[in-house]
Formats: structure tokens, C-alpha cells, sequence
């Protein structure tokens, strides 16, 4: 069945790789996010010394006799030490004018006052970052304006960066990972659900169409709904069908009833061979039909109650008995007798109404090709397993044909004038399939057919 | 021996009463479940055929009431149905046994003939002619005090004779008696069953006569 | 013309040779195919077991030691930066704004303290306290003085005996003097008084250690203050004379340092060189490594020593020493 089904890429895998690609976003997300902000919180921790430095050295600046003096405190430059031994460079301008320090770093802006200024550049062939500030002393004649810069390589910073990126990626790998862990969990309870309601239609019998019951999650419903309606539409359409033959059956036999009687009675006044022969034919096809109709009723009660096996204890051998009992008048009429062998246990916890069907239609068989002044045997016997055979002393199964025979309204070459739709093999293994067991045909050495139920 | 049928549809009464009356036995018709009831009350029935399809009622409803009058005449259920759960309620009910429409008169009677010999063990019409004593539903004879078992082709052959003492059947028409339509029976198998009865007979005041060209005829001194 | 030129090729080693060094000396074989020029402000004497160790296992090397005073050493350096391989100076301040302005090599190569480093590019490898040198004989009766409160009474109640005989760092000239005073400025105003005093005494002021204790030796002089105290413990441990104090108030310490030039021709074995002193210094007998190790003056309480820091640069800055010598002039030269 599955092969015919077109295959479009596998539910799982397109959620596993969604789910895992998705992991591997948000884990570069997380790393180039993270990496930034700490960057971003890194880099304000230097322009904070950075600018703490340019505030000490500027405060320290005093006119003195009209000259600027800058007397800073050692502490302006210790404070930038860092564990990497950053390269520290400073400049110190008067209204523009390098008044101290290294020349060439960052020209102050003129007019920012109170306001420091940072920028990364290059110097020395290192990158630096620079902090400016600006500030401007009153003298006694003009104004004064003296800048700081003061610069700092970023030695500690990148050793700090790369602490932080090593970290975050090892996290970030750890969150892909886990994820990746998640997401397969995920996705396996997820098909899981759908492998079990898979599992639970497949086990299920051949003719169960009963709705699905078990609790299925909520996002199931609707697939799980259409196959329950799908179901029960299914089942409606067999019943359906199976009262359609029921009632076809029923219909049919009143009026053959009537037109049976009237033949035979009819023949048995009639002299006339050509008479007798049409008549005898008529009857003939009556008996096939009615046969036929009752076989297919059978056997659609068969299938109808297979999917709900009745089940209790059941004594096969005193059914058999009373089987055996209301058919000996048939038996009788042909000259042949039935005899039940048993006196062994033989409880069997079945359908009770299948069983009967099934162990008549076999011993109907029997008595169809048992030659007149013979004993149709149906035994009941428990070794290895619980099993009854109904042996006859007719032709026995054409051996070629032994395995076929079962098959639905498959019939044996040599039926020839015998009347009977097939069905009642067909019917005995269903039976026998719906109660675990199996319908065995073999001939007998000794002549005749051997039909066994094994349960 | 006496029968009474239940069976709506006319026709099929008919042919069932023809038929049954070709075997000589007596055969009342009721159309309805109410007047199945009447007649089962006025007369004695050896057995009563019963059909389930009733225009007034199912035939399960007669089977209760023909229980609950302690009426024990036995009572086999035509149906036209053939599903066994049907059957097995009908058993439950009070049905001795069962033919399926349609059904070979054979069968038919043998399954009465069974019916009876299990309910009653004898019928309460025992045959006799001069110093022979026969039960057709126990299956035995009795000539000068001595019990014969015969066959079930033995005892039917002789119940049709003793049922139409002095008629004379030909070959053909034993043959169509006695076997199924079906059956491949020679000329003389008749003979062989004629020859077994003689031989039953032997002694007693009965004889079967060969009518040479016509068939045989049961005669009694 | 021709004379000319021979004029001119005549004068073009003294022209070169227009350095003074106060040493210079060439171990191992001058013909040896490679060379490594040391600039040094350590006296020859105490490097040259260490050298001598260095070129034992290296016959193909001649090392030339060049002795200068600090200040002189950081603007050779600072001229012909590659003219020289390692640069050995006292003055941790001008080392350290050496590398920080990016004159020495990184040697990665090298394992060594935190502490005793900066930037894996300038290492040190002595600790040399500034110390209180007095003459034994001078101080007969007196009270030895233990701190610089101690010493600035002593020559206050005697200025008699002290008048004129008081040496000290010219801070102007010398490199390391400059960095003992401006720390010692940094710790305490101590120092202040105590130059103060000494400039009322008509100081002495000079440019090296080794002078100072030569005028001490030669009794020109009877107190030195600031002066290192190896070099000292070098004369007092032949001649009982003199004293050497190191101030328990608080110790100024100097660490050593050296570096390879960026510049250098010959960057392994510069580097193999400082690997050697660093090595020398902590394993090395006192007949191998003549000055104190890294360890000699590390007390129970942590490291004492200058740090290794950028902060050293504060006071070389142009404003503040400007500032700073201003000061230390008006404490120190109170002349008539």
C-alpha cells in the first residue's frame, strides 16, 4: 500500500532542519549580539578611564603668571594601567598649540567644552582610542583654551573581546547544541504521535472500520476526524451492502420456495422424460441460486461479526454434537452417516454463532461429495493444538488445486453436477483467520478429504 | 400423519400441501398467526410447519404463545432468512428445527420425521395392516411380535405403500419418491429396496405385489 | 682636493666617534662576525661577568659595552635607535616611555613576572633601593640616621659639620636621580624638607652614583642621599667607612631594566641576551650576577619597588618637569 503513495521530502526531516537551522540562527544571533553589546560595554569602559584621565590632567591646569602650568596627578596616567600593558600617549594644547606630549594625536576641536570627544585612529601603527576634553581658563587678559587628548592602545580591550567571543561561542555552541538535542526530541514526539495512530490503523483487523478512539493531540483532530468519518462512512457502505444481500436473499427465497414446491410436485406427476428433465434442470438451478444466496448471506454475516468477535467459552465438542444431531436428517437422506469422535477437552473461547457456521459449511461439503453408505468423521482432537477434522471417503481435494481452494468462491474442477457457490471453504477459513487459527486441506492416504480447523 | 402449516403466501402453501398430500399425509393451511392459533387449539397436529414472515405478526410471537399454552406438538420453522443468529433465537424460542426456503421435500420430511422421533419417540399413529405393526417415525416394524429396524430408503419406501394400500406405483414414480432429482439411480435399485421389504415381511399378511409393466402395490390378506 | 678628502676620510671616526662615553669596552674577539652593542648606564664592572658568561657559549660574538649616564642614554637611543641592540638603563621612566613609544621589540619568547615587565618588551631584572650613604667617621657621636626625618635633623643640628658636604643627584642631569626624587616627591613632603635643607648646606650635586661615592670614599663629601645602594655596598663592603642606610620610612626602589631596539640587526641574540640577564638574576651566584636580583629587596609585605606603568611618564612630561625642576632648583640652590 505504502508504495503507492507519493513521497513529497519527510515531515521530520523538514522539521529537524527547520528547527536546527533555526538553532543556528538564533546561536549567531546570540554570538554576534552578545559580542557587540559586550564590544559596545568594553569599549565605554575604556572611554570611561579614558575621559577620567583627560578630566584629572585638565583640572590639574592653572594659569600661573599668565602661563599655563599643568601639574596632573601621577594617578593620571596609573589609572590606565591594564593587565595587556597598553601603550598610553597624551597631548596637551594651548588655544591649538602642543603645549606638552606626543604631537600629531588628535587635534582639538575648538568651541566643545565640557563635553569629551572619542574616536578611534591610528597612531604609531597601533590602533588607538582617543579621549578628548576641552577646557578653558579665565586669566587676567584673554581666555585661554587648553585640550587633553589622551590615548590609550587597545591591547586589553581586543584580550578582553576575545576572552568575551570565546565564551559567547562556546555558548552559543552549547545552545546549538542542546537545541539541536531539543529539536530532534522534539520532532520525534511530534512523528511519534502520528507513528502511533500509523500503528494503531495498521494493526488494526482487515474489516475493523470502528472510529479511532485513543486521545490524539489537538492539532491531530482534523486528520484523525476525517478518517473516523471516512470510517464510518466505509462501514455504512458495507453494512449497507451486506443488508442489500441480506435482503436480496430474503426476497429471493420466498419465491423459489413456491416454485420449487410446484416443480416437485409437478415432477412427481409428470411421465413424460422431456418434461421430467426440464423440471429436474429447473430444480436444479433453484437449489444452485438458494445455495448461492444463502452462502453469500453467510458469509457476509461472517465478515460483519469477525470485526466484533463475540468471545466466550464455547465446547466445541458439544456444538458439534448438536450440529452433528441436526444434520444427520440430510445425512440420512443420502445414505450417510455422520460420526462425532471426541472425548477429549476441547474448550475454545470464541464466537459460538461463527464457529457452528463455519464446522456446518465444512461438514455441508463433506456430505456433497461423500459417496452414499459411507461415515463422515468429524473429529475432535488436541495435539498438538485444539484442531476437529471432518474426514470424508469422496474423491478428496484435486492436489494442484488444494491451496487455491479456500479463495473466495473458488470451486474444485471435479464439482460436476454438484451444487454449491464456492463460499463454503471460504467461509470455514475466515472463520478459523478470526479466531487465530487456520484452515489445513489435505487428502487422506486411505481416500477422501480431510478438511481441519487448527485453533 | 397430521400437519399443520403456517404460511402467508398462498402459492407456497399450495405447493407444500400438494406435495405433502402426494405422501399421504393430512395437511391444514393457516394464512394467519390468529387463525394458526385456532386451529392449533381444536385440533391434534403431529407436527405444525411455521413460517416467520407473517402478515399479522413473526412467527417468534406464535412459537411464544403456542409455549405458553403448554402445547408440545413439535414446530419447524420455515424461513426464508438463513443468518444463524436468527436461527439460534428461534431454537431459544421453542422451535424444535429449522428448513431454509427453498427447501427439497426430502429434506423436509426426514427433518420431521427426526423432529418426532426425538420428541415423541414414536408416532401416536401407528400403522398397522393384518399382523404388521409399523412406526414410520421410530423407524421400526413389527411383524408376528418381531422388531425390524429399517432404513431410512426402507421405511420410506414402506410408509408410502402402507399410505396408499392397494395404489399401484410404478418404477418411475418410487424412484422420484425415494431419491432426489439429482440422484443417478438405476432401474433395479428400486428392486433391491422391494426385495429388503419382502424380505421384512416375510410371514406376515402383508405382501408387496409386482404388477408386471405397471409397478407394485401393497396388498394384505 | 686630494688632501681634502684624506682630511675628511681622517676625521670621519672622530666625527662618528663624537660620543663621549664614560666607558666603553669590546668583549670577545673584535673580528667576530657578529656583534652586539649594548647601551648601558651600569658601570662595566658589574656586567662584565655577565657579559663574559653570555659570550662564553657564542665564539662567533664580540659584545660592545657602552656606559652612558641615564638622560645622555635616552636621547642617543632616541637618535640612532638602531645603532643599538639592548638599551640597560636605571631610569625606569625614560625605559618605559622607550617602549611605550614604540622603540622596543616585543620579546614573546620570554617567560617573566607581571610585575617585573611591561608589554613583554621591557624587563627588568634588578631591585637597587635608593639609599643613605654616610661616613662613618663624620657620624662618630651622632645618631645614625634611619629615616629622612632622622637625616634632616641630624644635618639641621649640624650644619657646622655638614656645611658644603651634602651630595645628591643632580635631577637636572642624571636620569635616575630625577626619578628618585620624583618619587620620593610622590611619597611624602618629607623629601621637600629634607632638599630644602640639604640646598641650605650648600649641596654637592652629581651626575652618577659612582662619583658621589667616589667623593664619599675620598671624604670630599659626607652624606649622600639618593645614592644606589649596589654601587655603595660595593665600596662599603672593601672600605669600613662608609654606611649604608636604606630609609625605613619608606624605601624608594628601582628596578633595572633592559630592552632590544626595534631596530636592532640581530633580534635573536638580543633577546637571547635579555633572556640571559633575566636568567642570570634569579640563579646566578653573586660572582656571575654582581647586583642585587629581582628578589634581593622583595620584603614579607608585597613588592615595593616603582612599578612598571605608564604613570612613570607623568613626570617626564614636558609641563611637570619643567614644573618639578622649578621647584627642586628653588629648594636646592639657595645661593647667595
Amino acid at each position: 500500500m505504502t508504495e503507492d503513495v507519493l513521497v513529497s521530502g519527510s515531515l521530520r526531516n523538514r522539521l529537524a532542519m527547520i528547527l536546527t537551522g533555526g538553532a543556528a540562527v538564533l546561536a549567531i544571533v546570540i554570538f554576534v549580539v552578545v559580542r557587540g553589546y559586550a564590544a559596545q560595554i568594553a569599549q565605554e569602559g575604556q572611554d570611561n578611564i579614558l575621559s577620567a584621565s583627560v578630566s584629572s590632567i585638565l583640572d590639574a591646569a592653572v594659569l600661573r603668571d599668565g602661563m599655563v602650568e599643568l601639574d596632573f596627578p601621577y594617578a593620571s596616567l596609573s589609572m590606565l594601567s591594564t593587565a595587556a600593558d597598553d601603550r598610553v600617549f597624551y597631548a596637551i594644547y594651548e588655544d591649538g598649540v602642543l603645549l606638552s606630549g606626543y604631537a600629531g594625536l588628535d587635534m582639538p576641536q575648538p568651541g566643545q567644552t565640557d563635553e569629551k570627544t572619542f574616536a578611534s585612529l591610528q597612531y604609531d601603527g597601533a590602533t588607538v582610542r582617543v579621549a578628548t576634553g576641552t577646557r578653558i581658563l579665565i586669566g587676567a587678559d584673554v581666555p585661554r583654551q587648553v585640550s587633553v587628548s589622551v590615548a590609550q592602545t587597545q591591547d586589553a580591550l581586543s584580550e578582553t573581546l576575545n576572552r568575551i567571543s570565546r565564551n559567547v561561542a562556546v555558548f552559543g555552541a552549547g545552545f546549538f547544541a542542546l537545541s539541536t538535542a531539543l529539536s530532534f526530541w522534539a520532532t520525534s514526539t511530534t512523528i511519534g504521535q502520528l507513528s502511533r495512530l500509523t500503528n494503531s490503523v495498521t494493526r488494526r483487523g482487515p474489516q475493523d472500520l470502528s472510529p479511532f478512539r485513543k486521545p490524539v493531540p489537538s492539532e491531530m483532530v482534523p486528520l484523525v476526524g476525517s478518517l473516523n468519518s471516512l470510517m464510518s462512512r466505509l462501514d455504512q457502505s458495507l453494512k449497507q451492502s451486506e443488508d442489500f444481500i441480506a435482503e436480496a436473499a430474503h426476497r429471493m427465497r420466498t419465491p423459489l420456495a413456491t416454485v420449487r414446491s410446484n416443480a416437485e410436485a409437478t415432477f412427481q406427476r409428470v411421465e413424460n422424460p422431456e418434461n421430467r428433465n426440464s423440471l429436474r434442470s429447473m430444480m436444479r438451478a433453484i437449489d444452485e441460486c438458494s445455495r448461492a444466496a444463502g452462502q453469500l448471506l453467510d458469509h457476509a454475516m461472517v465478515t460483519f461479526r469477525a470485526e466484533n468477535l463475540d468471545r466466550e467459552t464455547v465446547d466445541l465438542e458439544e456444538m458439534l454434537r448438536e450440529l452433528v444431531l441436526r444434520m444427520t436428517p440430510v445425512a440420512e437422506l443420502r445414505d450417510v452417516a455422520l460420526h462425532l469422535e471426541g472425548g477429549v477437552p476441547a474448550l475454545l473461547t470464541g464466537d459460538p454463532v461463527l464457529l457452528q457456521n463455519a464446522f456446518r459449511n465444512l461438514i455441508d461439503n463433506a456430505l456433497k461429495y461423500a459417496p452414499p453408505d459411507t461415515t463422515i468423521v468429524i473429529r475432535v482432537h488436541n495435539d498438538p493444538t485444539l484442531a476437529v477434522d471432518v474426514l470424508d471417503r469422496g474423491p478428496g481435494f484435486p492436489p494442484d488445486e488444494i491451496d487455491l481452494l479456500a479463495g473466495r468462491f473458488v470451486r474444485g474442477s471435479d464439482t460436476k453436477g454438484r451444487i454449491g457457490s464456492g463460499l463454503g471453504l471460504t467461509i470455514a477459513q475466515d472463520v478459523v483467520l478470526a479466531h487465530g487459527g487456520a484452515l489445513v486441506l489435505s487428502n487422506r492416504s486411505e481416500g477422501g478429504a480431510c478438511a481441519t480447523l487448527q485453533f | 400423519m397430521k400437519y399443520l402449516l403456517v404460511e402467508d403466501n398462498l402459492e407456497l402453501a399450495q405447493a407444500i400441501c400438494s406435495r405433502m398430500g402426494l405422501d399421504g399425509h393430512t395437511i391444514d393451511h393457516a394464512a394467519k398467526i390468529s387463525e394458526a392459533m385456532d386451529f392449533a387449539q381444536a385440533g391434534e397436529y403431529d407436527l405444525i410447519l411455521l413460517d416467520i414472515m407473517l402478515p399479522d405478526g413473526d412467527g417468534r410471537s406464535f412459537l411464544k404463545q403456542h409455549r405458553a399454552a403448554k402445547n408440545d406438538t413439535p414446530v419447524i420453522v420455515l424461513t426464508a432468512r438463513s443468518q444463524v443468529s436468527d436461527r439460534i433465537s428461534m431454537l431459544d424460542l421453542g422451535a424444535d428445527d429449522y428448513v431454509t426456503k427453498p427447501f427439497d421435500h426430502a429434506e423436509l420430511q426426514a427433518r420431521c420425521r427426526a423432529v418426532l422421533r426425538r420428541k415423541t419417540g414414536s408416532a401416536q399413529t401407528m400403522m398397522r395392516v393384518g399382523n404388521v405393526e409399523f412406526d414410520p417415525v421410530g423407524g421400526h416394524l413389527t411383524v408376528s411380535g418381531n422388531v425390524i429396524n429399517l432404513r431410512n430408503r426402507e421405511l420410506r419406501l414402506l410408509e408410502l405403500l402402507m399410505n396408499a394400500k392397494g395404489q399401484v406405483f410404478s418404477k418411475q414414480k418410487l424412484v422420484d419418491r425415494l431419491f432426489s432429482y439429482d440422484d443417478d439411480v438405476s432401474d433395479n435399485a428400486i428392486e433391491v429396496y422391494i426385495g429388503r421389504l419382502r424380505k421384512h415381511l416375510e410371514g406376515s399378511s402383508v405382501q408387496i405385489k409386482t404388477l408386471r409393466g405397471l409397478g407394485y402395490r401393497l396388498d394384505h390378506d | 682636493m686630494r688632501y681634502f678628502a684624506v682630511l675628511i676620510l681622517a676625521l670621519l671616526p672622530v666625527i662618528g666617534q663624537a660620543q663621549v662615553w664614560e666607558d666603553r669596552k669590546v668583549f670577545g674577539a673584535a673580528t667576530a662576525p657578529r656583534n652586539l652593542q649594548i647601551l648601558s648606564s651600569t658601570d662595566t664592572s658589574f656586567f662584565a661577568p655577565i657579559i663574559e658568561s653570555f659570550i662564553a657559549q657564542r665564539a662567533d660574538l664580540s659584545v660592545e659595552y657602552l656606559v652612558t649616564g641615564t638622560a645622555e642614554l635616552d636621547d642617543v637611543f632616541r637618535q640612532n635607535p638602531d645603532r643599538f641592540d639592548v638599551v640597560i638603563s636605571s631610569a625606569m621612566d625614560l625605559q618605559l616611555k622607550l617602549a611605550n613609544d614604540g622603540l622596543a621589540q616585543r620579546l614573546d619568547g620570554l617567560s617573566h613576572p607581571e610585575w617585573a615587565q611591561w608589554r613583554s618588551s621591557l624587563f627588568a631584572f634588578t631591585t637597587e633601593p635608593a639609599a643613605i650613604v654616610i661616613n662613618n667617621a663624620a657620624f662618630a657621636g651622632l645618631p645614625v640616621p634611619a629615616t629622612r626625618q632622622d637625616l634632616i635633623e641630624v644635618l639641621r643640628a649640624n650644619a657646622d659639620i655638614f656645611e658644603g658636604k651634602v651630595g645628591t643627584y643632580d635631577v637636572r642631569q642624571s636620569g635616575l636621580g630625577y626619578l628618585f626624587a620624583t618619587q620620593d616627591a610622590r611619597a611624602s613632603e618629607t623629601f621637600w624638607r629634607l632638599m630644602e635643607v640639604i640646598g641650605s648646606l650648600d649641596a654637592q650635586l652629581y651626575c652618577c652614583s659612582g662619583d658621589m661615592i667616589d667623593d664619599l670614599a675620598r671624604g670630599r663629601i659626607l652624606v649622600a642621599y639618593n645614592v644606589l645602594g649596589s654601587y655603595a655596598r660595593a665600596r662599603a663592603e672593601t672600605a669600613d667607612m662608609l654606611t649604608v642606610i636604606l630609609p625605613s620610612d619608606f624605601p624608594t626602589t628601582m628596578m633595572r631594566t633592559a630592552l632590544v631596539s626595534k631596530a636592532t640587526s640581530e633580534p635573536a641574540l638580543a633577546e637571547a641576551f635579555v633572556g640571559h640577564l633575566i636568567d642570570l638574576q634569579s640563579a646566578g651566584a653573586a660572582e656571575d650576577f654582581p647586583l642585587p636580583s629581582l628578589g634581593a629587596f622583595q620584603d614579607t609585605t608585597g613588592r615595593s619597588s616603582i612599578s612598571l606603568e605608564p604613570a612613570l611618564m607623568t613626570y617626564l612630561d614636558r609641563l611637570k618637569r619643567q614644573t618639578f625642576i622649578r621647584e627642586w632648583e628653588s629648594a636646592i640652590i639657595q645661593g647667595p
